[in-house]
């Protein structure tokens, strides 16, 4: 059976950041079958052992790159680098792109791997979920949903059991 | 005469306030103003534990840093418990100690592989450094994950641990549980050692001040949680009367409140000031290790805190397996509590220096006043005074190469902007003039 790892990033205090965690949260009961769903606090270099032991991982963070909020940005990092400044981060800090890169310099990039960038309107410490990005949750979980079902199929393909 | 005026400045998003940026301006080689913003979840925090209950206060303050929820933790459960008289048993101290160990080897060995070693060989990040130097940053990932494993074990997760409390911990682990984790801190401590000697024969710049350091300092042990706060200026008082020796002051370029010693001025929190007032606190492999590197009992570069932290998360690493081999399960996880109207207060040592907490409770146990001084803020004004000093004599060094050396002088504080700043860019701006 193939292991799947759902892993929504995100800080519960700064509004748009929080959607990685919301989407998870969605996502959380159906945890079954191999599919485990987590939330990521804190800075990226703990991805990769969070995605060790997956043969598919789905990332879901908030995206800052000057797209209309709740715009749904979906990358496939296996065959594209992360686009510069859609996941925006210091220098000093270690984030979501970083861990991807790093993970694919040290050849620890998980055999599949699925992004989602939620574009945010609002990062302020202590506000909510911004309405456009509150709208855009819905569709990020059926759209995990269907790389969840997708990854299963593929891997019945593969077994020949389908 | 020409007037020769140079702006140097990073910003980290222009679009969202405050966030945290370098200002620096020379005007005929000379440095006339340094401004650095550094953003506070604090001050939010701060606000948003009025009317809460005491027990919600070590969980709430673990969300204000994704890297040291455990040091929020930690002075969060000693204010309180200071407030309302209490006194940890033996094991539950221990286990506190163990859990901080955990924090230490993890925040450390993110900062020393993956934020500062860069600057050190030449890269402009730890990606950049990983295509030549694989074995190197593979080595700080193991370190870091032996640091996840013990805060996860007593912690029940690594990130915003779950299972401390006012009192001590929901479940303490047995022995047995401990055991689990030996050989991964054995192997781990190993790391920490060839860790120390690599950054030893880094390069690093010429560059000394006279701080005033100031750490806990406890009668024979390396501080966590316990001890007087201490100087090499002849600071020696109890954590309770932090207020009437320390004051945060407003400054006009920043939302931020800097803190300094009262009539004094700037002083120097975190490894480098732990290791200055506590050298012979460290243990005796900890010691050897220094000393091998280098290293005498004090040190007043900065740059060179990237070894002292190396020192650090040797000393952890070694800390929490003499905790484990000595280790006594509590009678009891947690001591009772019974909550009363008081003040109280704890400085406990985050990875970056002391972090400050100060509750006024009601007899109900609802947090009437909430106070953090996080090391970060501690900081501020000894970052800005290091580049006031350090600026002048790299005026010859080309734009690019001087703002790389400033944000490098910048991190040797460990800055704790990282976790503020979670999706925020670097924008690097600099303008001269003539």
């Amino acid at each position: 059976m193939i292991r799947i790892g759902v892993l929504g990033i995100g800080n519960e205090a700064r509004g748009d950041d929080a959607v990685g965690l919301v989407v998870a949260r969605h996502l959380r009961h159906e945890t079954q079958d191999h599919v485990t769903v987590q939330e990521v606090h804190g800075e990226g270099s703990r991805l990769l052992d969070r995605w060790q032991n997956a043969d598919a991982v789905i990332l879901i963070d908030a995206s800052c790159s000057g797209a209309a909020p709740g715009t749904i940005h979906r990358l496939e990092p296996l065959t594209q680098t992360i686009p510069h400044g859609l996941f925006p981060c210091s220098t000093h800090a270690f984030g979501v792109a970083e861990a991807i890169e790093l993970a694919r310099v040290l050849q620890q990039l998980p055999p599949r791997l699925v992004v989602y960038g939620v574009e945010g309107a609002q990062f302020d410490i202590g506000s909510e979920l911004s309405a456009a990005v509150l709208r855009a949750v819905p569709d990020v979980v059926r759209q995990v949903r269907q790389d969840i079902a997708a990854f299963r199929t593929l891997e019945l393909g593969e077994d020949g059991h389908a | 005469m020409t007037t020769r005026s140079r702006t140097i400045k990073v910003d980290y998003l222009a679009r969202v306030e405050g966030e945290g940026a370098l200002y620096v301006k020379i005007k005929n080689d000379q440095v006339t103003d340094v401004q650095l913003k550094i953003f506070e979840p604090p001050r939010f925090f701060e606000a948003f534990l009025q009317g809460r209950s005491y027990r919600e206060a070590p969980d709430i303050t673990a969300r204000i840093c994704g890297i040291c929820p455990v040091a929020y933790q930690m002075s969060a459960v000693h204010a309180m418990e200071d407030a309302f008289g209490v006194t940890i048993p033996d094991p539950i101290r221990a286990l506190r100690r163990l859990i901080y160990c955990g924090e230490w080897i993890e925040s450390h060995a993110l900062h020393i592989f993956m934020l500062h070693a860069p600057d050190f060989l030449g890269y402009a990040d730890a990606i950049r450094m990983a295509k030549d130097h694989a074995d190197i940053v593979q080595r700080g990932l193991q370190l870091k994950k032996a640091g996840n494993a013990l805060v996860a074990l007593l912690g029940g997760r690594e990130i915003h641990p779950i299972n401390v409390r006012v009192g001590g911990f929901y479940k303490a682990p047995t022995k047995r549980d401990l055991a689990t984790v030996t050989e991964q801190l054995q192997s781990a401590r190993e790391t920490a050692l060839e860790t120390v000697r690599w950054v030893a024969a880094l390069p690093f710049p010429d560059f000394e001040r006279d701080y005033e350091f100031v750490a806990l300092q406890h009668p024979n042990e390396y501080p966590f949680n316990d001890g007087r706060l201490v100087s090499n200026h002849g600071l020696d008082i109890a954590v309770q009367d932090y207020n009437a020796h320390f004051v945060e002051e407003h400054v006009s370029h920043s939302t931020a409140l800097h803190s300094v010693l009262r009539d004094r001025g700037a002083y120097f929190v975190g490894p480098l000031a732990r290791y200055n007032l506590n050298f012979d606190r460290l243990s005796p492999l900890a010691q050897e290790a220094a000393r091998d590197a280098g290293l005498s009992p004090v040190c007043t570069n900065p740059f060179q805190s990237i070894i002292i932290r190396s020192v650090e998360v040797l000393y952890a690493c070694d800390e929490a397996l003499r905790l484990i081999e000595t280790y006594e399960m509590p009678d009891q996880p947690a001591v009772r509590i019974e909550p009363r109207a008081a003040t109280g207060h704890a400085c406990t040592e985050a990875p970056r220096g002391i972090l400050y907490h100060r509750y006024q409770v009601d007899d109900q146990g609802l947090i009437r006043e909430a106070q953090i001084v996080p090391p970060t803020s501690q900081n501020q004004k000894t970052i800005e005074d290091d580049l006031y000093a350090f600026v002048p004599h790299h005026l010859d060094l080309p734009k690019d190469e001087l703002t790389w050396q400033c944000e490098q002088a910048i991190r040797n504080y460990d800055p704790c902007i990282s976790c503020s700043t979670h999706f925020l860019t670097l924008h690097l701006e600099r303008e001269d003039s003539l």
